[in-house]
């Protein structure tokens, strides 16, 4: 266990230099000066540019670049960005929390609805409770999100008052781009559940479980969820990672500052150090969800051995 | 009992959240407070570094210059300056007006004026608007085009006392006095050279607000500064600059009163407006305006009798259907090369185009068909499309021409992805047909719509367009000695551009905002700037 967590992580760092470097080459051969291109429609005047190319590194070879970032993350630096010429870390690092913010509120939101829903579904197969969720799901996943967001912005925000209309920093205001976020998810989560579930229940090791007299309660939360769970936990870590990259339409219907928001703006402006930091974060986040899900799945399944 | 108690928590639960759920609407909102929509600002808040309209609200609310632009006409008048003497149009002594400080007590001198354009002119400090220190002389050596600065000042500056300093310009420029109402020229205070960094996070200015807090990325809380010297005090008690990431969201938040005052009202409102708002809206000319751009430097494009093509091509534009129909009248057909937005004061004069700017079809075809036709038989239109609605504009000009021409496939549109690489492909002359170029004006005077982009190498000379006769009268009219045969001269010069056509007009952009009720008194500046000052709650 602890050699093949050493492994991946080895594996991590490789994943995180091949992406950045893809990267990094994809905006050095996108045409245009970021630099140059920062006065709008007005030409810049071309020895404040060439300074400024100067001190972003911009006139140096690719390699070279590369080479100055690398050694600038190890020591937990992401440069300077080029428009407000402040530090990235500290323009992400507000916009990340709020991120992780609504990421973990619809995450959670996710799991509870998905999986409750799921579970009634399958337990319940052709009830009137299994056919409504289908007829849910269908609809949440039928709905784009700035519809959903919209609707709930004008039905519980502008009639009813209950909610703040964007964000204002507290907790009330979370509620409904969370619920946003979390709508197409939880449908896929409970579809994803009532279908392994339904698997699960028929196969040989429950038949023997509840052939063997165990209470059905055992049955089901020892040998059943428990096995049903893994799919889920997958496609749960995957889509965790995705809301951690960032929301771009829900964040913008919420006024939500997260980092979905700072990377397209980023991508108008061609403002590279913030693309390249917003992108490192996210291949980060996401080969270490990975390695949870892999230790999970050998927690939940004893036949799965890590080596 | 258990029950009992779990009844009587999860009663206590509701109400928590019923009593934040009802105060969620109103948190935030405090007596006398205009609630502004804002954007992050593109650079940082340094006056000589701020080009772009969100950092341009900050500075409009924290800094008073030398002279300041009538929000109304648009006519530049003494601010902190006394008076601004010259006896050659070259030389010009200024004498500031007494009793003026900075927010944190310090007095505003000769100094504060000096320091400022000195570190604003340095190409050291990289400032963006460092060129609009170019006609003062030495620049050269402060901001040399390539190379290291061989001096850290201006020479052309000198303080004679604290209320008084001398500045020597390149060459005549008799309107330059009226240029000092720019942001650029902003005075500065010590606490700017002496901790820099602190500024920044909490810029002090000699405006008719402080700043009270600034978080970047989400709000700026100003509050009026009651000891402000000045005559034009904040008829409020403060403005809350509140970043929106999206005009839409802004728009929805006005409408559920949760905000005072927009901006910018998204394209896609723009049919509602007029119900959503009634006239609460505002909708006027803004120092902006649009042009297709020949490039004069292709021989196709500069040979005698072009001229006769570029003209057609202008007429054969219908203008007045495109921003009816595609921005539903935010912008304004051009007649000229200039912008409404200068006022008379500023050398405005509808209709200096002529004809060439009027459509007519038929007359279109014929001037082209007389000038030889169009290079090669067709035309490409050429913009980024990444912002604004360039592509759909773009479509319905290449639609009017060749509707005006019988000919399919006469004009094409080729769409640059990215504005980076539109802005590469014009600076290295590689334009083959005509470029959309739009202009924001520094200062409302004429000189400024015409200088920079028609003379001869002026720096948004895109086109490299060049004409004796235009940069004689230029020169000219920078020697005159009073302003209004100035902009004689300078309307002249435009008659060149009408004979010429190095650009043809397409349409003068409108600044939009809209309000709520709570406020009143809402006007935009020439810059398309909200009058903060004077707007009144309740």
């Amino acid at each position: 266990m602890g050699k093949y967590v050493i492994r991946r992580i080895g594996q991590m760092v490789i994943v995180l230099f091949g992406a950045t470097l893809i990267l990094f080459a994809c905006l050095f051969v996108l045409p245009g000066d970021p630099v140059g291109s920062l006065g709008g429609d007005k030409a810049r005047d071309p020895a404040v540019v060439q300074e400024l190319r100067e001190r972003y590194g911009l006139d140096k070879p690719l390699v070279e670049q590369y080479g100055n970032y690398v050694t600038n993350l190890v020591k937990g630096d992401l440069g300077e960005d080029y428009t407000q010429r402040r530090q990235v870390t500290e323009v992400l690092g507000p916009k990340l929390q709020n991120t992780a913010k609504l990421a973990l509120a619809a995450i959670v939101l996710d799991v509870v609805i998905g999986m409750l829903a799921g579970l009634i579904a399958a337990l319940f197969r052709y009830s009137f409770w299994d056919v409504l969720v289908t007829l849910l799901t269908t609809l949440a996943i039928g709905f784009p999100s700035f519809v959903i967001g919209s609707i709930f912005q004008s039905q519980f925000a502008v009639k009813l008052g209950w909610f703040p209309l964007i964000s204002d920093g507290s907790f009330n205001s979370l509620i409904m781009p969370a619920v946003t976020l979390a709508i197409i998810d939880a449908a896929l989560v409970a579809r994803l559940m009532r279908g392994t579930m339904l698997e699960v229940l028929r196969a040989d090791y429950v038949k023997t479980a509840v052939a063997k007299g165990l209470p059905r309660r055992t049955v089901l939360f020892k040998h059943v969820l428990r096995n049903s769970v893994i799919p889920v936990v997958t496609y749960i870590g995957i889509s965790f990672g995705g809301l951690l990259g960032g929301a771009l339409i829900t964040e913008a219907i919420f006024n939500w500052d997260g980092i979905g928001f700072a990377l397209v703006t980023a991508i108008q402006q061609q403002n590279n150090p913030i693309i390249v930091g917003v992108v490192t974060y996210g291949v980060a986040v996401f080969v270490v969800l990975n390695l949870l899900v892999d230790l999970l799945y050998a927690m939940l399944d004893p036949r799965i051995r890590l080596s | 009992m258990r029950g009992v108690a779990r009844a009587r928590w999860a009663v206590g639960a509701v109400a928590v959240a019923l009593v934040a759920a009802g105060c969620g609407g109103t948190a935030g909102e405090s007596k006398g407070v205009v609630r502004a929509s804002w954007g992050d600002p593109q650079n940082p808040l340094e006056p000589a570094n701020t080009n772009e309209v969100q950092g341009g609200k900050v500075l409009a609310m924290l800094f008073r210059g030398l002279k300041r632009y009538d929000p109304k006409s648009g006519a530049a008048e003494n601010m902190l300056a006394d008076k601004i003497d010259t006896s050659d149009q070259q030389n010009f002594t200024i004498t500031l007006k007494d009793g003026w400080t900075f927010s944190n007590g310090e007095k505003v001198t000769a100094h504060s004026f000096v320091d400022a354009w000195n570190y604003a002119a340095n190409l050291d400090n990289k400032q963006k608007n460092a060129s609009f220190f170019e006609y003062v002389e030495g620049y050269d050596k402060v901001h040399p085009a390539s190379g290291n600065a061989t001096a850290k000042t201006l020479p052309g500056l000198a303080v004679k006392d604290d209320r008084t300093f001398t500045v020597r310009l390149r060459t005549k420029f008799s309107t330059w006095p009226d240029t000092l109402g720019y942001a650029a020229y902003s005075p500065l205070p010590r606490a700017f050279f002496d901790n820099h960094a602190a500024w920044l996070k909490k810029p002090i200015g000699n405006g008719p607000y402080t700043i009270d807090s600034y978080h970047k990325g989400s709000a700026m809380r100003l509050t009026r500064w009651d000891a402000y010297p000045g005559p034009d005090k904040a008829q409020n008690a403060g403005v809350e600059l509140r970043v929106y990431t999206d005009n839409n969201t802004a728009y929805t938040d006005l409408q559920a009163n949760n905000l005072d005052l927009v901006d910018d009202i998204p394209s896609t409102q723009l049919k509602n407006v007029k119900k959503d708002l009634g006239d609460r809206y505002i909708n006027q000319p803004a120092g902006i305006i649009q042009t297709l751009d020949f490039p004069m430097y292709d021989p196709n494009w500069s040979k005698p009798g072009l001229e006769k093509v570029r003209r057609g091509l202008s007429m054969a534009i219908n203008r007045d259907q495109i921003t009816e129909q595609i921005y539903r009248k935010t912008r304004t057909p051009a007649t000229d090369w200039t912008s409404p937005a200068l006022g008379e004061a500023g050398g405005y004069k509808a209709g200096l185009c002529g004809d060439a700017c009027g459509y007519d079809p038929a007359a279109a075809k014929k001037l082209i068909q007389d000038g030889g036709g169009l290079p090669g038989g067709r035309i490409t239109l050429t913009s980024n499309v990444d912002t604004g609605s360039h592509r759909v504009w773009m479509d319905a000009v290449c639609n009017s021409i060749n509707n005006a021409l019988n000919n399919d496939r006469a004009c094409t549109v080729n769409p640059v992805g990215t504005f980076a690489d539109f802005r590469n492909q014009i600076s290295e002359q590689r334009m083959t047909g005509p470029f959309r170029s739009g202009w924001q004006m520094d200062y409302p005077l004429i000189q400024n719509f015409l200088q920079p982009l028609y003379y001869t190498g002026a720096s948004s000379n895109y086109g490299k367009f060049s004409s004796p006769q235009f940069d004689n009268l230029v020169d000219e009219a920078n020697a005159e000695s009073s302003a209004d045969a100035a902009n004689a001269k300078f309307q002249d010069a435009e008659k060149i551009l009408a004979d010429q056509m190095p650009a043809i007009p397409l349409w003068y952009q409108n600044g939009s905002a809209g309000y709520s009720d709570r406020i009143s008194d809402v006007t935009l500046n020439p810059f398309s700037v909200p009058v903060y000052e004077q707007i009144k709650v309740g």
